[in-house]
Protein backbone atom coordinates (compact mmCIF):
# COMPACT_ATOMS: atom_id res chain seq x y z
CA UNK A 1 0.00 0.00 0.00
CA UNK A 2 1.23 3.48 -0.66
CA UNK A 3 -0.19 6.75 0.45
CA UNK A 4 0.19 10.07 -0.93
CA UNK A 5 1.20 12.85 1.08
CA UNK A 6 2.00 16.71 0.76
CA UNK A 7 6.07 17.46 1.39
CA UNK A 8 6.08 20.51 4.01
CA UNK A 9 9.86 20.48 4.67
CA UNK A 10 12.80 18.54 3.21
CA UNK A 11 16.43 18.49 5.00
CA UNK A 12 19.51 15.81 4.49
CA UNK A 13 17.25 13.90 2.21
CA UNK A 14 14.42 12.93 4.46
CA UNK A 15 10.81 15.06 4.69
CA UNK A 16 8.50 16.38 6.61
CA UNK A 17 5.09 14.96 5.11
CA UNK A 18 0.69 15.34 5.51
CA UNK A 19 -1.03 12.57 4.87
CA UNK A 20 -4.14 15.05 5.38
CA UNK A 21 -4.57 14.84 8.80
CA UNK A 22 -2.54 17.66 9.64
CA UNK A 23 0.29 15.55 11.25
CA UNK A 24 3.81 15.63 10.58
CA UNK A 25 5.90 12.36 9.55
CA UNK A 26 9.17 11.74 8.55
CA UNK A 27 9.65 9.91 5.15
CA UNK A 28 12.64 9.32 3.30
CA UNK A 29 13.06 10.67 -0.20
CA UNK A 30 16.18 9.80 -1.73
CA UNK A 31 14.51 7.62 -4.22
CA UNK A 32 12.72 10.59 -5.74
CA UNK A 33 13.35 14.45 -6.89
CA UNK A 34 10.98 16.23 -5.03
CA UNK A 35 10.06 20.23 -3.84
CA UNK A 36 8.64 21.25 -0.93
CA UNK A 37 4.62 21.90 -1.90
CA UNK A 38 4.54 18.78 -3.85
CA UNK A 39 3.09 15.40 -3.42
CA UNK A 40 4.95 11.86 -3.10
CA UNK A 41 3.38 8.52 -2.87
CA UNK A 42 4.82 7.27 0.69
CA UNK A 43 5.15 3.41 1.06
CA UNK A 44 6.44 2.10 4.06
CA UNK A 45 8.52 5.18 5.40
CA UNK A 46 10.09 5.53 1.75
CA UNK A 47 8.88 8.23 -1.40
CA UNK A 48 8.74 5.88 -3.62
CA UNK A 49 7.38 8.68 -6.41
CA UNK A 50 6.67 12.06 -6.84
CA UNK A 51 2.81 13.13 -8.30
CA UNK A 52 2.86 16.34 -9.87
CA UNK A 53 -0.59 18.43 -10.47
CA UNK A 54 0.45 18.61 -14.29
CA UNK A 55 0.21 14.49 -14.28
CA UNK A 56 -3.46 14.32 -11.69
CA UNK A 57 -4.65 16.90 -14.71
CA UNK A 58 -3.47 13.48 -17.47
CA UNK A 59 -5.54 11.16 -15.79
CA UNK A 60 -9.20 13.28 -16.13
CA UNK A 61 -8.11 14.05 -19.53
CA UNK A 62 -7.60 10.01 -20.37
CA UNK A 63 -10.63 9.60 -18.65
CA UNK A 64 -12.73 12.22 -20.73
CA UNK A 65 -11.06 10.93 -23.63
CA UNK A 66 -12.01 7.43 -23.19
CA UNK A 67 -15.58 8.04 -22.27
CA UNK A 68 -15.79 10.95 -25.36
CA UNK A 69 -14.12 8.50 -28.02
CA UNK A 70 -16.66 5.86 -27.11
CA UNK A 71 -19.92 7.63 -27.34
CA UNK A 72 -18.55 9.59 -30.85
CA UNK A 73 -17.90 5.98 -32.27
CA UNK A 74 -21.26 5.37 -30.76
CA UNK A 75 -22.24 1.26 -29.92
CA UNK A 76 -23.59 -1.57 -32.01
CA UNK B 1 -14.89 20.28 -7.34
CA UNK B 2 -11.75 19.85 -4.71
CA UNK B 3 -9.01 17.13 -5.87
CA UNK B 4 -9.99 14.11 -4.02
CA UNK B 5 -13.86 14.82 -5.26
CA UNK B 6 -12.97 14.78 -8.93
CA UNK B 7 -11.16 11.67 -8.89
CA UNK B 8 -14.82 9.79 -6.86
CA UNK B 9 -16.79 11.95 -9.65
CA UNK B 10 -20.14 9.28 -9.64
CA UNK B 11 -21.33 10.73 -12.84
CA UNK B 12 -17.76 9.81 -14.09
CA UNK B 13 -19.00 6.39 -12.07
CA UNK B 14 -22.03 5.78 -13.77
CA UNK B 15 -20.61 6.75 -17.10
CA UNK B 16 -17.86 4.45 -16.95
CA UNK B 17 -20.02 1.25 -15.91
CA UNK B 18 -22.51 2.33 -18.61
CA UNK B 19 -19.50 1.70 -21.08
CA UNK B 20 -18.02 -1.15 -19.57
CA UNK B 21 -21.75 -2.67 -20.34
CA UNK B 22 -21.83 -1.41 -23.42
CA UNK B 23 -18.63 -3.14 -24.32
CA UNK B 24 -19.14 -6.84 -22.12
CA UNK B 25 -19.59 -9.62 -24.34
CA UNK B 26 -22.94 -11.10 -24.47
CA UNK B 27 -22.44 -14.75 -24.39
CA UNK B 28 -18.85 -15.48 -23.23
CA UNK B 29 -17.08 -14.42 -20.00
CA UNK B 30 -14.03 -12.61 -19.90
CA UNK B 31 -11.32 -13.29 -16.90
CA UNK B 32 -9.94 -10.18 -15.83
CA UNK B 33 -7.17 -10.76 -13.29
CA UNK B 34 -5.14 -8.11 -10.76
CA UNK B 35 -1.87 -9.27 -8.59
CA UNK B 36 -2.25 -6.25 -5.74
CA UNK B 37 -4.02 -6.62 -2.59
CA UNK B 38 -4.70 -2.69 -2.93
CA UNK B 39 -6.26 -3.30 -6.14
CA UNK B 40 -8.49 -5.96 -4.38
CA UNK B 41 -9.02 -3.62 -1.69
CA UNK B 42 -10.59 -1.40 -3.35
CA UNK B 43 -13.01 -3.93 -5.70
CA UNK B 44 -14.51 -5.46 -2.28
CA UNK B 45 -14.94 -2.31 -0.18
CA UNK B 46 -16.21 -0.27 -2.86
CA UNK B 47 -18.37 -3.32 -4.60
CA UNK B 48 -16.98 -2.81 -7.94
CA UNK B 49 -17.88 -6.49 -8.29
CA UNK B 50 -21.15 -5.84 -8.25
CA UNK B 51 -21.61 -3.04 -10.58
CA UNK B 52 -20.11 -5.07 -13.93
CA UNK B 53 -22.49 -7.12 -16.36
CA UNK B 54 -22.59 -11.25 -15.24
CA UNK B 55 -20.11 -12.04 -18.36
CA UNK B 56 -17.21 -9.80 -16.77
CA UNK B 57 -15.15 -11.62 -13.75
CA UNK B 58 -12.81 -9.68 -11.92
CA UNK B 59 -9.92 -12.55 -9.91
CA UNK B 60 -7.03 -11.20 -7.56
CA UNK B 61 -3.67 -13.63 -8.51
CA UNK B 62 -0.75 -13.12 -6.05
CA UNK B 63 -0.57 -10.30 -5.45
CA UNK B 64 -0.19 -10.36 -1.22
CA UNK B 65 3.83 -10.07 -0.46
CA UNK B 66 3.11 -11.57 2.78
CA UNK B 67 1.13 -14.47 1.77
CA UNK B 68 3.43 -15.70 -0.80
CA UNK B 69 6.60 -15.43 1.73
CA UNK B 70 6.87 -19.18 1.76
CA UNK B 71 6.97 -20.95 4.99
CA UNK B 72 10.67 -22.04 4.72
CA UNK B 73 11.78 -18.53 4.66
CA UNK B 74 9.25 -17.69 7.67
CA UNK B 75 11.21 -20.68 9.18
CA UNK B 76 14.21 -18.79 8.87
CA UNK B 77 12.81 -16.07 10.72
CA UNK B 78 11.99 -17.44 13.52
CA UNK B 79 15.41 -19.83 13.47
CA UNK B 80 16.79 -16.67 13.99
CA UNK B 81 14.51 -15.53 16.47
CA UNK B 82 15.15 -18.89 18.48
CA UNK B 83 18.98 -18.12 18.23
CA UNK B 84 18.57 -15.05 20.21
CA UNK B 85 19.00 -12.33 17.43
CA UNK B 86 16.19 -9.84 17.76
CA UNK B 87 13.83 -9.79 14.27
CA UNK B 88 12.40 -6.97 13.25
CA UNK B 89 9.82 -7.34 10.51
CA UNK B 90 6.50 -5.29 9.62
CA UNK B 91 3.44 -5.62 11.60
CA UNK B 92 1.60 -8.21 8.89
CA UNK B 93 4.84 -9.99 9.08
CA UNK B 94 4.22 -11.49 12.67
CA UNK B 95 1.35 -14.27 12.60
CA UNK B 96 2.51 -15.92 9.18
CA UNK B 97 2.55 -19.27 9.92
CA UNK B 98 5.88 -20.84 9.13
CA UNK B 99 5.92 -24.51 9.22
CA UNK B 100 5.13 -24.78 12.54
CA UNK B 101 5.06 -21.63 14.16
CA UNK B 102 4.46 -18.07 13.23
CA UNK B 103 6.97 -15.33 14.86
CA UNK B 104 4.07 -14.37 17.10
CA UNK B 105 4.21 -18.06 18.87
CA UNK B 106 7.85 -17.48 19.46
CA UNK B 107 7.87 -14.30 20.64
CA UNK B 108 5.19 -15.40 23.34
CA UNK B 109 7.46 -17.35 24.02
CA UNK B 110 10.36 -15.10 25.05
CA UNK B 111 11.72 -14.50 21.74
CA UNK B 112 12.79 -10.97 21.23
CA UNK B 113 10.55 -10.13 18.11
CA UNK B 114 9.61 -6.28 17.18
CA UNK B 115 7.53 -4.31 14.62
CA UNK B 116 8.73 -1.72 12.48
CA UNK B 117 7.58 0.97 10.02
CA UNK B 118 10.00 0.98 7.73
CA UNK B 119 13.74 -0.78 7.21
CA UNK B 120 14.77 2.67 8.38
CA UNK B 121 13.38 2.16 11.61
CA UNK B 122 15.09 -1.14 11.56
CA UNK B 123 18.41 0.29 11.01
CA UNK B 124 17.88 2.84 13.98
CA UNK B 125 16.70 0.47 16.29
CA UNK B 126 19.88 -1.76 15.55
CA UNK B 127 21.84 1.65 16.07
CA UNK B 128 20.51 2.48 19.76
CA UNK B 129 21.30 -1.23 20.72
CA UNK B 130 24.78 -1.83 19.44
CA UNK B 131 25.45 -5.02 21.60
CA UNK B 132 22.51 -6.52 20.44
CA UNK B 133 22.36 -8.30 17.37
CA UNK B 134 19.37 -7.59 14.76
CA UNK B 135 17.97 -9.13 12.01
CA UNK B 136 15.28 -7.12 9.42
CA UNK B 137 13.01 -9.99 7.59
CA UNK B 138 12.78 -7.35 4.70
CA UNK B 139 9.56 -8.70 2.41
CA UNK B 140 7.45 -7.33 0.21
CA UNK B 141 7.48 -7.05 -3.90
CA UNK B 142 9.31 -4.23 -6.43
CA UNK B 143 7.74 -1.11 -4.06
CA UNK B 144 9.24 -2.30 -0.69
CA UNK B 145 12.56 -3.81 -2.12
CA UNK B 146 14.30 -0.68 -3.07
CA UNK B 147 13.89 0.78 0.77
CA UNK B 148 15.87 -2.40 1.41
CA UNK B 149 18.86 -1.89 -1.19
CA UNK B 150 19.11 1.96 -0.38
CA UNK B 151 19.38 0.75 3.26
CA UNK B 152 22.04 -2.13 2.62
CA UNK B 153 24.11 0.49 0.70
CA UNK B 154 24.20 2.96 3.28
CA UNK B 155 26.55 0.74 5.37
CA UNK B 156 24.15 0.07 8.61
CA UNK B 157 25.92 -0.50 11.68
CA UNK B 158 27.36 -4.10 11.61
CA UNK B 159 25.17 -5.96 14.19
CA UNK B 160 21.85 -5.72 12.04
CA UNK B 161 21.74 -8.25 9.10
CA UNK B 162 18.71 -8.44 6.26
CA UNK B 163 16.40 -12.23 6.17
CA UNK B 164 15.67 -10.58 2.12
CA UNK B 165 12.89 -12.43 0.70
CA UNK B 166 11.99 -9.71 -1.48
CA UNK B 167 9.76 -11.16 -4.89
CA UNK B 168 8.90 -10.25 -8.26
CA UNK B 169 5.52 -9.36 -10.15
CA UNK B 170 6.04 -9.83 -13.60
CA UNK B 171 7.49 -13.81 -13.13
CA UNK B 172 4.28 -14.24 -10.94
CA UNK B 173 2.01 -12.80 -13.80
CA UNK B 174 3.66 -15.31 -16.21
CA UNK B 175 2.52 -17.99 -13.79
CA UNK B 176 -1.17 -17.18 -13.88
CA UNK B 177 -0.46 -18.12 -17.80
CA UNK B 178 0.58 -21.04 -17.62
CA UNK B 179 -1.91 -22.44 -14.94
CA UNK B 180 -3.72 -24.88 -18.26
CA UNK B 181 -7.52 -24.08 -17.05
CA UNK B 182 -7.42 -20.28 -15.64
CA UNK B 183 -7.82 -18.86 -18.95
CA UNK B 184 -7.14 -15.19 -17.97
CA UNK B 185 -8.43 -12.68 -20.95
CA UNK B 186 -6.48 -9.96 -19.63
CA UNK B 187 -4.23 -8.19 -16.66
CA UNK B 188 -4.74 -5.62 -14.14
CA UNK B 189 -1.24 -4.86 -13.32
CA UNK B 190 -0.26 -3.23 -9.75
CA UNK B 191 -0.09 0.42 -9.41
CA UNK B 192 2.43 0.94 -7.11
CA UNK B 193 5.11 -1.79 -8.43
CA UNK B 194 4.77 -0.15 -11.74
CA UNK B 195 5.63 3.06 -9.75
CA UNK B 196 8.97 1.55 -9.90
CA UNK B 197 9.58 -1.10 -12.40
CA UNK B 198 7.98 0.86 -14.90
CA UNK B 199 5.41 0.00 -17.97
CA UNK B 200 8.17 -1.49 -19.66
CA UNK B 201 8.35 -4.38 -17.58
CA UNK B 202 4.85 -5.90 -19.05
CA UNK B 203 5.77 -5.45 -22.80
CA UNK B 204 5.84 -9.20 -22.61
CA UNK B 205 2.32 -10.17 -21.92
CA UNK B 206 0.72 -7.93 -24.73
CA UNK B 207 3.88 -8.89 -27.13
CA UNK B 208 4.45 -13.27 -26.35
CA UNK B 209 1.14 -13.40 -24.66
CA UNK B 210 -1.29 -11.24 -26.51
CA UNK B 211 -2.65 -10.82 -23.36
CA UNK B 212 -4.20 -6.62 -23.03
CA UNK B 213 -2.52 -5.52 -19.72
CA UNK B 214 -3.52 -1.85 -18.33
CA UNK B 215 -1.76 -0.43 -15.49
CA UNK B 216 -3.96 0.63 -13.01
CA UNK B 217 -3.89 3.04 -10.04
CA UNK B 218 -6.29 2.42 -6.62
CA UNK B 219 -9.19 4.91 -6.90
CA UNK B 220 -12.74 2.67 -7.53
CA UNK B 221 -12.80 5.13 -11.18
CA UNK B 222 -9.02 3.67 -12.20
CA UNK B 223 -9.82 0.07 -11.49
CA UNK B 224 -13.42 0.63 -13.49
CA UNK B 225 -11.45 2.65 -16.34
CA UNK B 226 -8.90 -0.06 -16.52
CA UNK B 227 -11.60 -2.62 -16.84
CA UNK B 228 -12.78 -0.80 -19.21
CA UNK B 229 -9.59 -0.34 -21.51
CA UNK B 230 -9.40 -4.25 -21.51
CA UNK B 231 -12.79 -5.13 -22.70
CA UNK B 232 -12.44 -2.70 -25.32
CA UNK B 233 -9.21 -3.95 -26.31
CA UNK B 234 -11.01 -7.63 -26.12
CA UNK B 235 -13.65 -6.19 -28.24
CA UNK B 236 -11.25 -4.97 -30.89
CA UNK B 237 -9.18 -8.51 -30.68
CA UNK B 238 -6.09 -6.50 -29.89
CA UNK B 239 -3.37 -7.05 -27.07
CA UNK B 240 -1.99 -3.46 -25.82
CA UNK B 241 0.19 -2.50 -22.75
CA UNK B 242 -1.78 0.75 -21.93
CA UNK B 243 -1.33 2.86 -19.13
CA UNK B 244 -4.54 4.09 -16.94
CA UNK B 245 -2.38 5.32 -13.77
CA UNK B 246 -0.32 8.57 -15.94
CA UNK B 247 -0.43 10.50 -12.80
CA UNK B 248 2.19 8.03 -11.38
CA UNK B 249 3.60 5.18 -13.44
CA UNK B 250 5.71 6.23 -16.68
CA UNK B 251 7.27 3.89 -19.30
CA UNK B 252 10.71 3.39 -17.70
CA UNK B 253 9.19 3.89 -14.04
CA UNK B 254 11.64 4.91 -11.22
CA UNK B 255 15.06 4.51 -12.30
CA UNK B 256 16.92 6.06 -9.18
CA UNK B 257 14.89 2.96 -7.29
CA UNK B 258 16.20 0.57 -10.18
CA UNK B 259 19.22 1.41 -9.83
CA UNK B 260 19.54 1.09 -6.40
CA UNK B 261 18.08 -2.33 -6.32
CA UNK B 262 20.24 -3.70 -8.82
CA UNK B 263 23.36 -2.62 -6.94
CA UNK B 264 22.22 -4.41 -3.83
CA UNK B 265 20.63 -7.73 -5.21
CA UNK B 266 20.79 -10.62 -7.79
CA UNK B 267 18.22 -11.63 -9.35
CA UNK B 268 17.45 -15.50 -8.45
CA UNK B 269 15.31 -18.03 -8.64
CA UNK B 270 12.84 -19.08 -5.35
CA UNK B 271 9.59 -20.60 -3.88
CA UNK B 272 6.23 -19.22 -3.51
CA UNK B 273 4.12 -20.01 -1.09
CA UNK B 274 2.08 -22.50 -2.02
CA UNK B 275 3.41 -22.02 -5.91
CA UNK B 276 6.15 -23.71 -6.40
CA UNK B 277 9.51 -22.15 -7.82
CA UNK B 278 9.39 -18.94 -10.06
CA UNK B 279 12.34 -19.06 -12.01
CA UNK B 280 14.21 -15.34 -11.46
CA UNK B 281 11.44 -14.33 -9.05
CA UNK B 282 13.34 -12.80 -5.95
CA UNK B 283 16.12 -11.14 -5.08
CA UNK B 284 19.39 -11.85 -3.09
CA UNK B 285 21.85 -9.02 -1.83
CA UNK B 286 24.91 -9.49 -3.69
CA UNK B 287 28.16 -11.71 -2.43
CA UNK B 288 29.93 -7.87 -1.61
CA UNK B 289 27.07 -7.47 0.61
CA UNK B 290 27.32 -10.61 2.65
CA UNK B 291 28.18 -9.52 6.05
CA UNK B 292 24.49 -8.08 5.65
CA UNK B 293 22.78 -11.16 4.77
CA UNK B 294 21.38 -12.88 7.61
CA UNK B 295 21.41 -16.65 5.90
CA UNK B 296 25.04 -15.93 5.73
CA UNK B 297 26.09 -14.21 9.04
CA UNK B 298 24.34 -16.42 10.54
CA UNK B 299 24.43 -19.52 9.05
CA UNK B 300 20.57 -20.12 8.49
CA UNK B 301 19.46 -21.74 5.40
CA UNK B 302 16.13 -23.65 5.77
CA UNK B 303 14.60 -24.74 1.99
CA UNK B 304 11.72 -26.86 2.27
CA UNK B 305 8.59 -25.93 4.20
CA UNK B 306 5.06 -27.02 5.08
CA UNK B 307 3.23 -24.04 2.92
CA UNK B 308 -0.20 -25.07 3.45
CA UNK B 309 -1.77 -26.22 6.66
CA UNK B 310 -4.05 -28.82 6.36
CA UNK B 311 -7.54 -27.86 4.69
CA UNK B 312 -6.57 -24.66 4.02
CA UNK B 313 -6.69 -23.64 0.36
CA UNK B 314 -4.26 -20.45 0.22
CA UNK B 315 -2.42 -21.33 -3.16
CA UNK B 316 -5.74 -21.38 -4.72
CA UNK B 317 -6.92 -18.57 -3.68
CA UNK B 318 -3.57 -16.70 -4.63
CA UNK B 319 -3.75 -17.44 -8.04
CA UNK B 320 -7.67 -16.55 -8.16
CA UNK B 321 -8.42 -20.21 -9.12
CA UNK B 322 -11.02 -20.10 -6.16
CA UNK B 323 -13.00 -17.26 -4.21
CA UNK B 324 -11.52 -17.08 -0.80
CA UNK B 325 -15.95 -18.26 0.42
CA UNK B 326 -15.18 -21.63 -1.67
CA UNK B 327 -12.94 -22.49 0.93
CA UNK B 328 -14.08 -25.09 3.59
CA UNK B 329 -12.42 -23.42 6.33
CA UNK B 330 -13.58 -19.64 5.26
CA UNK B 331 -14.77 -17.64 8.12
CA UNK B 332 -14.99 -21.25 9.60
CA UNK B 333 -11.87 -22.50 10.86
CA UNK B 334 -10.01 -19.57 9.56
CA UNK B 335 -11.34 -15.81 10.68
CA UNK B 336 -9.46 -12.64 10.91
CA UNK B 337 -8.98 -13.46 14.69
CA UNK B 338 -7.99 -16.72 14.25
CA UNK B 339 -6.50 -17.37 10.72
CA UNK B 340 -4.91 -20.60 9.37
CA UNK B 341 -3.38 -19.58 6.33
CA UNK B 342 -1.59 -16.81 5.03
CA UNK B 343 -4.13 -15.36 3.10
CA UNK B 344 -6.32 -14.64 6.25
CA UNK B 345 -3.31 -12.91 8.00
CA UNK B 346 -2.38 -10.21 6.19
CA UNK B 347 -4.17 -6.68 5.23
CA UNK B 348 -3.43 -7.30 1.76
CA UNK B 349 -4.24 -11.12 1.56
CA UNK B 350 -7.86 -12.11 -0.57
CA UNK B 351 -9.39 -13.86 2.52
CA UNK B 352 -8.82 -11.28 5.07
CA UNK B 353 -10.12 -8.51 2.29
CA UNK B 354 -13.46 -10.59 1.93
CA UNK B 355 -13.58 -12.03 5.13
CA UNK B 356 -13.91 -7.63 6.74
CA UNK B 357 -15.79 -6.71 4.04
CA UNK B 358 -18.10 -8.84 5.08
CA UNK B 359 -18.34 -8.10 8.82
CA UNK B 360 -19.09 -4.53 7.50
Amino acid sequence: MAIPAKVVKIQDGKAQVDFGEGVLREVDISLVEVKVGEYVLVHAGYAIQALSQEEAEETLRLWRELLEAESSHGTK
Amino acid sequence: MSENLRFRDPTVAKRVVEKIRETAPRKDTIKICHVCGTHEWTITHYGLRSLLPPTVEVIAGPGCPVCVTPASEVDEAVALALKGIAVTCFGDVLRVPGSERSLLDVKAEGADVRVVYSAMDAVRMAEREPNKEFAFFAIGFETTAPSTALEVLRKPPKNLSFLVSHRLIPPAMELLLGVGDLHIDGFIAPGHVSTIIGLKAYEVFPKAYHMPTVVAGFEPLDVLFAIYMILKQVKEGTARLENEYVRAVSWEGNIKAQEIMYKAFDIIDSQWRGLGRLPSSAFKLKEEFAIYDAREKHGIRITKGRDLPPGCQCHLVMIGKIKPTECPLFMKACTPQKPVGACMVSIEGTCRIWAKSSMM
